[in-house]
């Protein structure tokens, strides 16, 4: 009997290696990895794409930024999604791959809503991140020692956070958190801790903090009143096939940009009143508002 | 105190120590099955464990993640346990005693301290780019089978080895090959202690997210349970189809979820982890019993 | 011409066919098993050696530098390395009590009901995601450090709690094994002579298991020196070396979980995460080696 399940599971093992060869997926599918800030949208366009177009079968993963963006240029996946430049990341030969901006997602310090704080400056915030200021009593609020919870180093929120919000700063040598739900779930039970996230994750749980005044909110990113906000770039080859360049008209029409990108708590790229490069230099976005306007035609 | 009651004194003290660890694992074990149950058994009903999920709107349920669960892990054991079952024979009865065998040994222990992200990157690396195989169910199983061989041999062969050498000699003596007794005897007087084994090791692929994240992938993409053509990549058998399992999910909606019930599902989810685990050892035990049952009377007519 | 009997008898019999058809097959699955093992720790060792190969940094400052900041070019892994031994050295001598405790009642002490129960409990905590094990220490285990040891709770202490509660099953399961592998009989002799329960464990079984309970707390040990998920939400993952029980610290494992996904692949980083994992795989084999030495010297 035991020989027998012996020789069943080679065979299975055979048949399953076997079917290999099949490869029913390379077929008419598209693989997309990267980003998993960014994988909510990508998702749920993915699912009502595939509602409308049966015969391709579009495949999201996560992965990281890193991989993804990787994964893209080794022509291992159709799309790589990314919450940072190609060109920021080391070890990537930007110029072989074409950016695609999709959304935006505003980046705000949180801290734990017992702290008595609501607004900083970014000084203040410098210091509060490269460890200059230690407690929360100079800032004005309670006696208490000041945590600090770094995202994980590469991780794009980070980038993002030093980048805009810490004007290049380095923030300090801290507790890293890969993801963040963990950083949520511990900035709302910690007494004294900041640390800092995307717009869609703000909850009653955590304090958003204004800096220099200015609040938080969509309205101030798209007029860039609000400096800390980066792009969710889709990245692909500079020879793309059809299936990709369809999708990726997809994520640009109305049903993506208008319904479903909102509503996710993100910012349309389609809305902003400004585009940014990487370095920093603004332009009016008109190249994003016409290409909404061509593809009119495409929404619901 | 006179000489004769000492050892009965250490006896007593060593049960009281004794009584005192057991309530308080016993104490630790009820507080954290508790605290998940408690937590997690309000969410569960039909509608959770059938219905497709949902990473935006509250209310989704882990219907395709459950099927994955269990496909995968099928398929995980169909591919491991016969290369451990022979691999465990060979080091319990066969291996010379030499410094390769040494090595072996050495090389199987060390593999089971890699976290399994190494284990899952190297999958990822090998199946999912190098087979181009994408991520699929296969290349998941592949790599968890990988990463269950060492505990899984290990197991099978401790539980092999308690078997008494008697059993083998009277076999040797009645002209019986080595190989027969093992599979004939010394496999099913064996089976209970490897059932625990593969139960352990059915845990760790249920419970597995790393390795699974890079292989088997992250989405439940759209499948059709009306279709069992193992070759359609709607097909729920499929097995180079992506499959995202309740631990991913879990861990998914966790990191980095936006959807407003996201404890609700992770509380819900582990604990139909938890009940697959049960009933998956509670079946293999009460299959265990029934096969003794039937020996043993067939032992009783002899 | 031959006896048909002689030839008969030197044909090989039916016995020695399958007894040689057995040993290959069993040699075929060791042998895919050990290619597969080999295939592993090549790959790691030629990931984990590129960052000194190709990229020139020099082995003696990965391994005592302090600063790990691959984004400038440090690669110091030494507060991972301590953060990594101190947390599953701190794990095995609080789980090692309870498992061990737990194990000899399943196994010894008869009669007493329930002990399938506890049994088949601890099964299922085998079951449990780390995830799970990771909220419930962000739930459960930190506050309560938090409140009664001061400070942010997250840290060492917090990670060898977490890493004990998973590896309990996994030593008290395996020391159930070794316990059961001593023959009853010795059992029944010793207490037939006069000896009580505890004398019998400690003369008689004890020595007997003693090889078991070592691998059954190695397993532990790897268990824990590899476990990722679950310790990277309750350790605070600060590359800082750790001062005290209570510090902030970081692991090997858990600095490769976070940085894998967000690192390109042939880049530096990526190959200073690898050199993580190769690091990793030598202090298991150390770990290994120490555990076999110990026993040899014993026998």
């Amino acid at each position: 009997m035991f020989n027998r399940k012996l020789r069943l599971g080679f065979l299975v093992l055979a048949v399953l290696i076997s079917l290999t060869g099949c490869r029913p997926l390379s077929k008419n599918s598209l693989t997309l990895a990267g980003s998993t800030a960014f994988q909510p949208i990508v998702e749920m366009a993915a699912s009502s794409y595939n509602l409308r177009h049966k015969k391709t079968l579009v495949n999201v993963q996560g992965g990281g930024s890193g991989t993804g963006i990787s994964q893209v240029e080794e022509g291992a996946i159709d799309i790589g999604n990314s919450d940072v430049f190609a060109s920021e990341k080391k070890g990537i030969k930007a110029s072989q791959l074409k950016d695609h901006q999709i959304a935006v997602t505003g980046i705000t310090p949180i801290v734990n809503p017992k702290t008595g704080v609501r607004n900083v400056s970014q000084k203040q915030l410098i210091g509060i991140f490269t460890g200059k200021i230690k407690n929360w009593r100079y800032l004005g609020g309670k006696n208490l020692k000041i945590i600090v919870i770094n995202r994980s180093i590469g991780s794009g929120t980070r980038n993002n956070f030093e980048k805009w919000g810490l004007a290049g700063h380095r923030s300090m040598v801290a507790q890293e958190q890969s993801s963040t739900g963990t950083v949520c779930k511990i900035v709302g039970a910690t007494p004294g801790t900041i640390s800092y996230i995307a717009f869609p994750y703000i909850s009653n749980k955590i304090q958003p903090l204004s800096i220099n005044g200015v609040k938080p909110s969509k309205q101030n990113v798209k007029t860039n009143k609000w400096k800390i906000w980066a792009y969710e770039h889709m990245y692909t080859l500079k020879k793309n096939d059809k299936n990709t360049r369809a999708f990726l008209r997809y994520m640009m029409s109305n049903n993506v940009q208008q319904k479903i990108i909102p509503k996710l708590g993100y910012i349309p790229v389609s809305s902003m009143n400004f585009k940014r490069s990487e370095n920093g230099t603004l332009s009016n976005s008109e190249g994003g508002r016409a290409k909404v306007d061509g593809s009119h035609t495409n929404g619901s | 105190m006179n000489n004769k009651s000492r050892p009965q004194f250490a006896d007593m003290a060593f049960k009281i120590i004794l009584y005192i660890i057991v309530s308080f694992v016993v104490f630790l074990l009820c507080g954290l099955l508790g605290y998940i149950i408690i937590g997690g058994v309000p969410y569960i009903s039909w509608h959770f464990l059938t219905s497709g999920s949902n990473y935006v709107y509250a209310g989704g349920g882990i219907g395709i993640q459950l099927f994955n669960s269990i496909y995968l892990t099928v398929i995980t054991l169909l591919i491991s346990l016969p290369l451990s079952f022979g691999a465990s024979i060979w080091l319990a009865e066969y291996a010379p005693d030499n410094w390769m065998t040494g090595l072996i040994r050495t090389s199987l222990e060390v593999l089971s301290s890699l976290p399994s992200i190494v284990v899952g990157l190297f999958g990822f690396l090998l199946f999912v780019i190098k087979f181009r195989l994408g991520f699929s169910i296969l290349a998941g199983s592949l790599t968890l089978a990988f990463f269950n061989l060492p505990l899984l041999i290990r197991s099978t062969e401790i539980a092999i080895r308690n078997i008494s050498e008697n059993q083998m000699h009277a076999g040797l003596a009645l002209g019986i090959s080595r190989w027969e007794v093992v599979k004939n005897v010394i496999v099913p007087e064996a089976s209970a202690e490897i059932i625990t084994g593969i139960i352990l090791s059915t845990g760790r692929i249920l419970g597995e997210t790393a390795a699974l994240i890079y292989t088997a992938g992250q989405s439940a993409s759209l499948i059709d349970f009306s279709n069992w053509n193992p070759l359609s990549i709607t097909s729920p058998l499929c097995p180079l189809r992506p499959a995202e399992t309740i631990a991913v999910h879990i861990w998914k909606i966790n990191t980095e979820g936006t959807v407003s019930d996201a404890g609700k599902i992770s509380a819900g989810s582990a604990v139909v982890l938890l009940f697959m685990v049960l009933f998956f050892d509670l079946a293999a035990r009460y299959s265990i019993n029934k096969r003794k049952k039937k020996t043993d009377a067939q032992l009783s007519k002899l | 011409m031959m006896d048909p009997i002689q030839t008969d008898l030197k044909k090989r019999s039916a016995a020695s066919k399958s007894e040689k058809r057995g040993q290959c097959l069993t040699f075929l699955c060791i042998g895919i098993s050990v290619l597969i093992i080999v295939a592993l720790i090549f790959f790691i060792t030629y990931k984990g050696l590129l960052l000194f190969l190709q990229d020139k940094v020099s082995i003696l400052s990965f391994l005592s530098g302090i600063s790990w900041d691959p984004n400038n070019g440090n690669f110091g892994a030494l507060s991972m390395l301590l953060g990594s031994m101190i947390v599953t050295i701190l794990a095995v001598f609080l789980a090692f009590p309870f498992s061990f405790g737990t194990a000899i009642f399943i196994s010894e002490i008869k009669f007493s009901r329930g002990r399938n129960y506890l049994r088949l409990a601890i099964e299922m905590l085998i079951g449990i995601p780390a995830v799970v094990y990771g909220f419930v220490g962000i739930s459960v285990v930190v506050p309560l450090l938090r409140v009664t040891m001061g400070g942010t709770g997250f840290g060492l202490l917090a990670g060898a709690i977490i890493l004990a509660m998973m590896i309990l099953p996994t030593i008290s399961t395996l020391c159930v094994d070794a316990f059961k592998g001593v023959p009853e009989m010795y059992r029944y002799t010793s207490r037939a002579l006069g000896a009580t329960q505890w004398q019998t464990l400690r003369r008689i079984v004890l020595p007997i298991a003693k090889p078991r309970i070592v691998t059954a707390i190695l397993f532990g040990m790897s268990q824990a020196f590899g476990e990722a998920v679950a310790i990277q939400m309750v350790i605070g993952n600060a590359t800082l070396i750790p001062t005290h029980l209570m510090s902030p610290a970081a692991t090997l494992t858990s600095v490769i979980t976070i940085g894998m996904g967000d690192s390109v692949r042939g880049s530096i980083e990526n190959d200073a995460l690898w050199s993580l994992a190769l690091l990793l795989l030598l202090i298991s084999l150390l770990f290994n080696l120490f555990a076999r030495f110990a026993m040899r010297k014993r026998n």
